[in-house]
């Protein structure tokens, strides 16, 4: 199975990457876009075909070392 | 006394930490290997700057996992010192033994300047040569010296009087004009509950010497010989 795992700055974080992407977006006449928010996006391929234990093993793997958990939240999708 | 300074694949101020410790203040210091299990009877424990296992993922992520991070924490809970600058910080940072977290700079860039710095507690082995309030003028080199920690954290930290030292200006003053990376509270260093453990971005190792542009990490390396000493004198007694 492949699990995928998006790794973004909690929301009480302040992200410096992508308050300067959405400064940028600004600078080229894309004011409706609100705020930009940057984060990191993993693919795992996992040897096992059961989605249960492909989203536990992701999580471990993003506990343990995909994710910070001091500044950073993720969340993972299976298929 | 017999100063240990870890090396990372990846470190690149080890040979400056060995350097202070061996050359300028004339004591016993060796290389630790990461793959190293002990710590070769290490007084004091040096994580020096640079980019540990490339920091990929995150500065500092992967260097918790290498082998002698465990005799490290071992030593850490037997109370011995240990001091983390800037990677060696982020790396602390990572493996749990510091509170906290360091996010890109809010810059962005790659920060290599002189700063300021106040010292706010020298009841750490690696301030306690120094005064409270002490100016100090060292520089700093990174691109991920932001330091964040959440707020309840960052309150226990202040009540605990962890922060050792902040950014500030040259006259003293803690404000946003001299803070140089964003950190929360102008956080340049903390240690940790117990203040055996300290982590600092700004480098010492670089300013030991005239010859280099300033002398003011000195009182770094002058308060953990003073520590150790200082603690080695009651077991002296009692031998005798």
């Amino acid at each position: 199975m492949r699990a995928r795992v998006f790794v973004t700055l909690k929301p009480s974080v302040f992200d410096p990457q992508g308050k300067t992407i959405a400064d940028a977006l600004h600078s080229l006449g894309y004011t409706n876009v609100a705020d930009v928010r940057q984060g990191k996006y993993f693919e795992l391929d996992l040897d096992t075909g059961e989605a249960g234990q492909a989203k536990k093993l992701a999580a471990e793997v993003a506990d343990k070392v995909l994710a910070n958990p001091v500044i950073e939240s993720y969340r993972i999708e299976v298929d | 006394m017999r100063f240990g300074v870890v090396v990372f694949p990846g470190s690149n101020c080890d040979e400056d930490a060995l350097y202070a410790a061996k050359d300028v203040f004339g004591q016993q210091a060796e290389y630790l290997w990461h793959k190293d299990e002990d710590l070769k009877g290490a007084d004091v424990i040096i994580l020096p700057g640079g980019f540990a296992h490339g920091d990929y993922l995150r500065t500092g992520a992967m260097a918790r996992f290498s082998p002698v991070m465990n005799a490290v924490r071992a030593f850490v809970d037997r109370g011995g010192p240990v001091l983390g600058i800037c990677n060696g910080f982020q790396v602390l940072l990572e493996a749990g033994l510091l509170p906290g977290a360091m996010l890109r700079n809010r810059s962005l860039k790659y920060q290599c300047e002189h700063v300021h710095l106040r010292v706010d507690a020298t009841d750490t082995p690696f301030t306690s040569r120094a005064r409270a309030g002490q100016m100090l003028h060292i520089p700093i080199g990174h691109g991920e010296g932001n330091y964040f920690a959440p707020p309840d954290q960052l309150a226990e930290l202040e009540a605990n009087r962890q922060i050792v030292l902040r950014y500030c200006d040259p006259s003293g003053q803690v404000n946003d004009a001299s803070n140089p990376n964003g950190s929360v509270h102008s956080i340049a260093s903390v240690c940790n509950r117990q203040r055996n453990v300290v982590g600092m971005m700004p480098h010492p190792e670089r300013a030991i010497e005239r010859l280099l542009g300033g002398e003011d990490g000195r009182v770094i390396f002058e308060s953990i010989l003073h520590s150790i000493e200082s603690a080695r004198e009651p077991a002296v007694a009692r031998a005798v």
